[in-house]
């Protein structure tokens, strides 16, 4: 019986992988950037992964290339995993998704959209997960400050609109009260 | 004060009752209030037990939990509440009927709490005007009846009808005369300029 690491390495035969054993011991593959899609794609067809668990990134801010992308993957018929990074960087990183192949990644793309940023292309429905959808920041990028940049923005145009709309008598009267003095 | 009707030598014999309006209206408000629990986190599960049957508010006359705000007139925020929430949480409180008052349950909503976070309204005062604070994480339901008690006594204090014929007759001014622009404080005020110049990180 061959070990994970072998099949796995037979599987990427060409796509300038490096494998080593991560400290818990499961396989991590490194592959470039443009190599990603190939590369899930021979996992599941040739090495049985067929399960995505995790898309996630991390980010190394100052380094550069600055993102370093991570899936892992699960077979369930073999008891495996392996784990998978490319490092992208740039003001715009966009990296190939990999939907069409575990559509299960949808949700976690979008999260990593959300958080980080990153455009998985490819992804027809990628919007912001958890943040509000006119948020114009990346709250898991290392230079978002902890407490956020105007965190009230939205709630503040919304607050004026709500004052404004002619229902609001209160309001009305309030600003002809002001007006008057 | 005068009296419509005659009154014959002795009036308590003959069913009246003297008070004046204002405590009569108080009396009434205090012992009657529907709470509308607005349970964001862990904290609505210690409210709950407040209504439950072990701490029994049904004692102060507050146990009608409502969930139209429509129906309500005391609003607990009892969790964390984030600035996508917000706006869920001032609509509510707009939509309640006037006299409304506020409870801010746990630290969370009384002040962020531990959550000193973009995502997270640091005090719900921040967007309503708040009667009562509860500390504590979660605050034990015996803290929050302790806070309706508190509240009933603030509103012994109201003078409802001075306050109606000062003419304070806007959406949110009757009764108890509130404002409509609550008090503004504890915003984090980080704005775009303070980004982190590249090559430094944030230690936090
Ligand atoms: S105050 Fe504590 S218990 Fe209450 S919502 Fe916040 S974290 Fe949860």
């Amino acid at each position: 019986m061959t070990s994970t690491q072998e099949r796995v390495q037979a599987a990427l035969d060409g796509l300038q992988a490096s494998i080593s054993s991560a400290r818990d011991g499961m396989p991590t593959i490194t592959v470039p950037a443009d190599k990603v899609r190939e590369a899930v794609q021979r996992l599941k067809e040739r090495a049985g992964f067929e399960t995505n668990t995790l898309v996630t990134a991390v980010d190394h801010y100052p380094a550069e290339p600055r993102y370093e992308l991570c899936w892992q993957f699960l077979s369930v018929s073999m008891n495996d995993r392996v784990r998978l990074h490319a490092r992208i960087g740039g003001d715009q990183p966009a990296i190939a998704s990999i939907i069409d192949l575990f559509p299960g990644a949808a949700y976690s793309e979008r999260e990593c959209f959300d958080m980080f940023g990153i455009v998985f292309t490819g992804h027809a429905g990628l919007k912001r997960l958890l943040m509000p959808e006119e948020y114009d920041h990346f709250p898991l990028r290392k230079d978002f400050p902890h407490h956020g940049i105007e965190p009230d923005r939205l709630y503040r145009e919304w607050d004026r609109k709500r004052r404004e709309r002619p229902s609001n008598t209160a309001f009305q009267q309030e600003q002809q009260e002001e007006g008057a003095r | 004060m005068g009296s419509l009707i005659e009154i014959k030598d002795n009036p308590a014999q003959e069913g009246f009752l003297w008070t004046r309006v204002d405590e009569l209206v108080n009396w009434g408000r205090k012992n009657s209030l529907w709470p509308m629990p607005l349970g964001l986190s862990c904290c609505g599960i210690e409210l709950m037990a407040m209504i439950g049957p072990k701490f029994d508010l049904a004692r102060f006359g507050a146990e009608a939990a409502r969930f139209s705000p429509r129906q309500a007139d005391l609003l607990v925020v009892a969790g964390t509440l984030t600035w996508k929430m917000a706006e869920a949480c001032r609509t509510i409180y707009d939509q309640m009927p006037d006299p409304k008052w506020v409870i801010a349950m746990g630290v969370c909503s009384s002040s962020g709490g531990m959550y000193d976070s973009y995502s997270v309204v640091q005090g719900v005062d921040s967007i309503l005007p708040v009667d009562v604070y509860v500390p504590g994480c979660p605050p034990r339901p015996d803290a929050v009846i302790d806070a309706i008690l508190k509240l009933q006594k603030k509103i012994e204090r109201e003078r409802p009808v001075e306050l109606l014929l000062q003419g304070a007759n806007t959406d949110e001014g009757i009764g108890t005369r509130r404002f409509d622009r609550a008090p503004n404080r504890g915003v984090p005020t980080t704005r775009s300029h303070e980004f982190l110049p590249p090559g430094q990180v944030s230690d936090r």
